[in-house]
């Protein structure tokens, strides 16, 4: 793995606090990622783990503090925003692949309107990206036809078509059946060992001990704890660490 | 029967100007009613409002009274239609875009907001969400409502008689009063003239539906 710690971080997350109305789910967030680590974020429901991850790429704006990818802070509205969205690529839960649009077209949809990449190229490429995780055979069909799995797949192949300096995958494998989680998280550590950098919010513990340069802790909307796996599962700081951990490791 | 073939041009020209009516003013609708929608769900709050307040004052408001407003009260600031018909399309247009703006927007509202979110999230602007990802989407479950705007619209051409253009009701009005013992044939003959325009309307809007019909 290729984590360059001492380097200028990619992304950087400096005092970052969020409200829901009365809810204040990101409590002053300080949070660095190097380019080329993977960073996996855990912890409860309501953590506010997805909220974090959500801020990112600014799909949910942020009250207080600063944001910034390749040492840009993040802009608040129109074209420069969309700019720098389209160098953050973003994997969701529930797939959200364009349900009016072949798998190919999909891919290809972010190269030409965003990019201006011609037709062909794009395609070229989406088909490229879509043999890289397996669906190829799949490239003229619609989403509702492929199994989560596999829909999941092309997502990942799409947001990988905008040569995204970070990937931010929000709970990846949480709407998946459990035979088709593996599928994804294989092209996850793939891409992991290529050095891509992602921040990954996840359940699956099995992918954070594989392939994470980190593990962050998070526990009512702030960062409790942040170390290598390897620390993180066998010496976890903080009680609440080890009661979440006894809580899913132990059954 | 020879009654109807002596008034065939008349009947023609009629049933000719309320379709052209339909038609212009349907494109105008359609075209204003969905930059409407576009508006009220745009993030620019003096847009949402401004969307908002037309949508009110047109659907609340009597169209006889917009055909009136349009016809005499813009003479007030010294403006005239070129026109009747124009000036009817107009109103008829203006009218029926409160209503188109409601269906799309309510398409708009069946989107799953994941499909935008993921436009986004790759990078496209506004307006590119919108017209790639978000209104295909929405056209596709607005083709019922809108299918019933459209054939509200037919019918509500025949206002226009009331303000000089002939159209199919204004012969209906002059042929009755002309010939009162031809009452029964004039009737038929107008209702066949609307028939002609909506029945064939739901019969696209169903062909129409099934077509773009996506799986989810």
């Amino acid at each position: 793995m290729t984590s360059r710690p001492n380097g200028e971080p990619l992304v950087r997350l400096s005092g970052v606090n969020k409200w829901f109305g009365e809810l204040h789910v990101l409590q002053d967030i300080d949070l660095e990622i190097a380019r080329g680590e993977v960073v996996v974020v855990i912890g409860p429901s309501g953590s506010g783990k997805s909220t974090l991850c959500r801020t990112i790429n600014r799909l949910e704006a942020i009250d207080k503090g600063e944001i910034t990818i390749d040492g840009q802070r993040l802009p608040e509205e129109g074209k420069q925003l969309a700019r720098l969205r389209s160098d953050v690529g973003m994997v969701f839960q529930s797939f959200n692949l364009f349900a009016h649009k072949t798998i190919l077209e999909n891919v290809t949809l972010g190269p030409i309107k965003v990019r201006g990449t011609s037709k062909a190229e794009a395609e070229r490429r989406a088909r490229e990206l879509l043999d890289r995780v397996g669906v190829s055979a799949q490239a003229d069909k619609y989403p509702a036809q492929l199994s989560g799995g596999q829909q999941q797949r092309v997502a990942i192949a799409r947001a990988l078509a905008m040569d995204p300096k970070v990937l931010l995958f929000d709970e990846p494998t949480s709407a998946l059946d459990p035979e088709m989680i593996n599928e994804v998280l294989d092209v996850m550590t793939g891409l992991a060992r290529e050095g891509m950098t992602m921040i990954v919010v996840t359940h699956e513990m099995g992918f954070a001990r594989r392939a994470a340069n980190r593990v962050v802790f998070m526990d009512g909307g702030r960062v409790v704890e942040s170390a290598d796996p390897e620390t993180f599962f066998t010496r976890p700081e903080s009680d609440r660490a080890k009661d979440f951990l006894s809580k899913i490791l132990n059954h | 029967m020879s009654f109807l073939a002596d008034n065939f041009t008349l009947l023609r020209d009629a049933f000719l100007t309320t379709l052209s009516l339909a038609v212009v003013s349907g494109v105008l609708a359609l075209l204003l009613g969905t930059i409407l929608a576009a508006m009220r769900v745009s993030p620019i709050p003096a847009l949402r409002a401004l969307a908002t307040f037309y949508v009110e004052v047109f659907r609340n408001t009597p169209l006889t009274v917009v055909f009136f407003f349009l016809a005499f009260g813009l003479v007030y600031v010294d403006l005239q239609f070129p026109s009747r018909f124009i000036t009817a399309v107009t109103a008829l247009a203006l009218y029926t875009a409160a209503f188109v703006c409601e269906a799309v927007r309510s398409g708009i509202n069946s989107v799953p907001p994941g499909q935008a979110e993921a436009a986004r999230a790759l990078g496209l602007d506004f307006r590119q969400t919108l017209t790639t990802v978000v209104l295909p989407q929405a056209f596709r479950t607005v083709v019922p409502p809108l299918g019933n705007v459209w054939i509200a619209l037919a019918k509500n051409t025949s206002i226009a008689a009331g303000f000089a253009v002939t159209d199919l009701t204004a012969v209906l009005q002059r042929l009755a009063n002309a010939s009162a013992d031809q009452l029964a044939l004039v009737f038929v003959a107008v209702v066949v003239g609307y028939l002609m325009i909506t029945l064939p309307s739901a019969w696209g809007i169903r062909v129409l539906e099934r077509r773009l019909a996506i799986v989810r």
